[in-house]
């Protein structure tokens, strides 16, 4: 069963809203306050990255049950240029935005599975997921 | 929607405790006002109190690892407080080093560390 709920990302207070919204959830989902830090983090890296390098974008909480594992799952998605080399994203201290946004090799640390998909002129759609411990 | 962080003048240091969920806006206003405020009181310590904030992302690490830059041009030292444990733990997790950063477990410990700094 899946439970979800989004915000769609057009200005910076909906990075905002996107973060509170993960938040709430993972609070809800019962995760402890060291991971509801994780999540929210999380959340609003890839928020703002939707915001700065795509412009618009949506970010979308489902919550997961698993048999017994619960857990929550964020997903990232716009529309934008994309991603070229994917790789390169991935390594530590990668950022084409002069300094701002840790960048996704923090993100993918945040969380327990990570998946970028992307296509140049299409889009990128990054899957995040924590489970509850 | 646009709320300011109070600065607190305490003899020659400046007091400020962020209560509430920093966005991007409020964070930027904040750099302006600390430092016209350095300027206009000439203190020459800033403590800044984050025990109310449950996360720190990228965007408001740089922009309290700017105020301490700023603040260091300005002539004055900068201790940060009260940092929750899960705050510490993703920012590492994260990626980011604050380094060379004053700080302490609280206010108490962190003025004290201030006046030790500006002492030497």
């Amino acid at each position: 069963m899946n439970e979800r709920s989004s915000v769609e990302i057009y200005t910076e207070w909906d990075v905002v809203a996107a973060r509170q919204l993960g938040r709430d959830e993972a609070k809800s989902i019962g995760f402890g306050t060291v991971d509801q830090a994780r999540i929210t983090t999380a959340i609003s890296e890839l928020a703002r990255n939707i915001y700065l390098y795509a412009g618009t974008g949506k970010i979308e909480i489902r919550r997961l049950h698993d048999g017994v594992k619960k857990g929550m799952m964020i997903i990232s998605s716009d529309n934008g240029p994309g991603i070229p080399d994917v790789r390169k994203v991935m390594e530590d201290g990668f950022t084409t935005s002069g300094g701002l946004g840790a960048g996704m090799p923090g993100v993918q640390r945040l969380v327990d599975e990570f998946k970028i998909e992307t296509e140049v002129g299409v889009g990128t759609t990054i899957t995040a997921i924590k489970w509850l411990r | 929607m646009n709320m300011r962080i109070p600065i607190l003048k305490l003899y020659d240091t400046l007091i400020v405790s962020i209560q509430w969920e920093l966005d991007d806006r409020t964070a930027l206003q904040f750099q302006e006002d600390l430092m016209e405020k350095l300027h206009e009181t000439e203190a020459s310590g800033v403590l800044i109190d984050l025990t109310a904030i449950d996360f720190i992302d990228s965007f408001i690490a740089k922009v309290i690892g700017d105020v301490i830059q700023m603040s260091s041009l300005m002539g004055a030292k900068v201790v940060i407080t009260g940092i929750q444990p899960a705050v510490a733990i993703t920012l590492i997790e994260l990626g980011i080093r604050l380094e060379g950063v004053l700080t302490a477990l609280d206010l108490e410990n962190g003025l004290d560390k201030l006046h030790k700094e500006l002492e030497d």
